[in-house]
């Protein structure tokens, strides 16, 4: 996917200002942060199993070589075959190779966040080969020329209901439908005659169990079931750090991906594939390939936010971010959008072309807390701006500004006159009621509101004259 | 370093980190936090010398000159028996970031450290180390309380504010519907994305207003000069904005020296 973070302000500001998508967005937000609070209660200990499923994502990345060569030892061994990606060039690459040995003409697919880093649908169909997305959300976007995800776990959570019964009314030529429930059935009426007549299926995969050489999957429309069972060939693509190390990690895992994720106990459907269909088994592709992607990845893993990687994909943290709620996921500009985007997208699509990401954040935190891993986010965007700046990435006025109020802030005497002149002077500004409209430097903060002036008088001349400090 | 006091041995020393936006901007602040320490029987120390934690540096990335003032700030407060800050966020960034910034220096680390054990955001500190429960302050009216991102997350402020303010004659909590969500503050995010700082700002006026409060109340000073910027330019000239510590140690009216 083309990458479009430089101009996340832009597009945050036109978001800003589309009311349509803002009142989407409130919707979805309400819904979200509610449902997740209320399945919380369900579990004695939400903090301990948060522990728990930070300590198992930790264990698997210290040892990623090791989860990594036992899954594929036992995927082999289950009659799958392991396949590795080290670009999103070569994801593309092995997904044709793969439909041209098998004579694959139609493609479904369930969701998978990885393939968009590579745009593997556009590929696919550059190759003359039909592909359609069997996730709703995704569906929608296909047929809307491919309009890029705005959410990790809702691709399409940015549309109205009635946005997309006037898309399918044109798309497909049917009468203009109202409610969620005759939208759905439509979709399902299209999408069934590419079950039947696929030939391979992709999906994602939540987990790689390396006990066991499965891959985990979650969804909510039985989609990935469908798609994973029907077609001769499975092809399953995630990152390569999604392994975990055995069957009951990933149990606990998932106790914690559908509760933050969207607030329900277990999702509708949990598949766990393990290898080929065998003898006297009554469905299950008869080929089965892992394409598991580095794109970065390792590279992450030996960086200072190497945390990032024990990501589950909830989407916690982007349902419970101030910034997401009001710019929407388009903003961000890439695959990933949110806190969790903020920084993967900068590590896999390059700092230089994504620095306002990590710089976009008030730091307040909230999405550290509800991340269930207990992924220190603002710690590591804290990290990309020292990155930014190191690399002088970021304009050189904001760089200089910063250094020299601290040249000056590590000089007590000379602060103490620089502070008694600037409490002047922004009394001056401040006029009779004591209120600043335009302060130059600073037009980001006075275009949105007024800067009340200070009273004149530093604290610390005013402690200085009362006699403290002398005492 | 720290002038013999008056108080004997055992008197609890306490140095006060004004923070360098009181010091610019709201003096007030400082002189009414004063009023409660020593009122809560508190010898404070202010050392002269103090300017500001480092945390605009280091969230900006600049990670030396953050280091370089944090130093300063050791050197200044180590010998007190706490440093008290009236704000969550200078004293998150003493109490849960110095530490991380000499990762590479081991001494200084220890230093760090120890300084941080010993660092509070003022309400908790009244509460938990002085016990104050008894406080000066009168107030005719409803407040509304918002939770400054730092002190609720980093300083663990949710339920010490309200307590003292609980003892303040004439006055009304009234919460606000989300007063955990963030103002848009952020430090320079507030200049550097002005618009979505202003939207942000402008989400939580709106829950201010529908409150219905006199004012409204917090803990760290950026914060509050985000939300009175905002509703000032929303053309709401009633509603006042005060620091917590103002109003448990006054009327909430600036008085200074
Ligand atoms: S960073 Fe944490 S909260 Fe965000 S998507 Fe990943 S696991 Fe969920």
């Amino acid at each position: 996917m083309q990458i479009a973070s430089m101009h996340f302000k832009s597009r945050a500001r036109s978001n800003m200002n589309d009311a349509q998508l803002q009142a989407n967005l409130r919707k979805m937000q309400g819904k979200f942060v509610a449902k997740r609070r209320a399945s919380l209660t369900e579990l004695d200990d939400f903090e301990g199993t948060r522990d728990a499923g930070m300590a198992i994502r930790q264990r698997a990345l210290d040892d990623l070589d090791a989860w990594l060569a036992l899954f594929e030892q036992n995927a082999v061994r289950a009659g799958a075959t392991v396949l590795w990606a080290e670009t999103p060039a070569d994801v593309n690459a092995l997904v044709l190779e793969i439909a041209r040995r098998h004579g694959v003409r139609k493609i479904i697919k369930s969701k998978s966040m990885v393939s968009e880093e590579s745009g593997l649908d556009q590929a696919i169909e550059a190759a003359g080969l039909t592909v359609v997305e069997t996730d709703l959300g995704e569906y929608i976007l296909q047929i809307n020329g491919y309009e890029p995800p705005s959410h990790i776990i809702g691709p399409a959570l940015h549309k109205s209901k009635e946005e997309v019964a006037e898309l399918f009314h044109r798309k497909h030529g049917t009468p203009l439908k109202t409610g969620i429930e005759e939208l759905c059935l439509e979709a399902r009426g299209v999408l069934r005659e590419h079950y039947l007549t696929a030939d391979m299926g992709i999906s994602g995969g939540n987990f790689f169990i390396a006990e066991t050489g499965s891959v985990l999957l979650v969804t909510n429309e039985g989609n990935a079931t469908l798609g994973t069972t029907l077609p001769r060939v499975h092809v399953a693509i995630s990152g390569i750090e999604k392994v975990v190390p055995t069957l009951e990690d990933a149990a606990t895992l998932m106790r914690l991906l559908p509760r933050s994720a969207t607030g329900q106990s277990i999702s509708n459907y949990v598949d766990v594939l393990t290898g080929v269909r065998r003898e006297g088994e009554s469905h299950g592709a008869e080929a089965m390939y892992f394409i598991l992607v580095d794109s970065g990845r390792a590279g992450v893993l030996g960086s200072e936010v190497r945390e990032a990687l024990r990501c589950i994909r909830c989407g916690a943290c982007m349902n419970h971010c101030p910034v997401y709620q009001n710019v929407g996921g388009h903003s961000y500009g890439w695959v990933y959008p949110g806190p969790i985007g903020s920084i993967l997208t900068p590590m896999y699509a390059g700092l230089e072309h994504a620095h306002d990401l990590p710089a976009a954040s008030t730091l307040c935190n909230q999405c550290g807390v509800v991340c269930p891993v207990r992924i220190p986010l603002p710690d590591l965007q804290r990290k990309l701006r020292e990155m930014a700046f190191e690399r002088r990435l970021r304009p050189w006025p904001e760089r200089m500004g910063v250094r020299a109020w601290a040249w000056v802030a590590k000089r007590p005497s000379l602060y103490a006159l620089a502070t008694r002149i600037g409490a002047r002077a922004l009394r001056f500004l401040g006029g009779r009621d004591g209120t600043i409209r335009r302060l130059p430097l600073a037009g980001g903060w006075t275009q949105e509101r007024d800067f009340p002036a200070p009273s004149g008088r530093t604290f610390r001349e005013l402690y200085a004259k009362r006699g403290g400090g002398r005492r | 370093m720290i002038p013999s006091n008056g108080l004997g041995k055992g008197a609890m020393r306490v140095g006060f980190f004004v923070t360098c936006l009181v010091d610019l901007m709201r003096p007030s602040i400082g002189f009414a936090a004063l009023r409660l320490l020593e009122g809560g029987g508190a010898e404070v120390y202010v050392p002269p010398g103090q300017t500001c934690c480092g945390q605009p540096a280091y969230n900006s990335g600049d990670r030396r000159d953050a280091i370089d003032l944090a130093r300063k700030v050791i050197d200044e407060f180590e010998a007190c028996d706490y440093l008290v800050a009236p704000s969550g966020s200078c004293s998150g960034m003493i109490r849960t970031h110095y530490e991380e910034l000499f990762a590479d220096d081991a001494a200084a680390q220890a230093r760090a450290r120890a300084l941080a054990e010993k660092t509070w955001e003022l309400t908790r500190f009244l509460v938990e180390v002085l016990k104050v429960a008894d406080v000066p302050g009168r107030f005719d009216g409803t407040v509304t309380y918002h939770d400054c991102c730092a002190g609720l997350r980093e300083m663990g402020v949710k339920s010490q504010p309200r307590a003292l303010l609980a003892h303040v004659r004439g006055l009304t909590v009234r919460e606000m519907a989300e007063p955990e969500t963030c103002c848009g503050f952020g430090g320079t995010f507030a200049v550097k994305f002005g618009e979505i700082s202003g939207r942000l700002a402008d989400n939580k006026c709106g829950h201010v207003a529908a409150s219905g409060a006199d004012a409204v109340v917090m803990g760290d000073l950026g914060c509050m000069l985000n939300v009175e910027g905002r509703l000032r330019r929303r053309g709401d000239a009633r509603t006042r904005v005060l620091h917590v510590a103002e109003v448990l140690a006054g009327d909430g009216r600036p008085a200074e020296g």
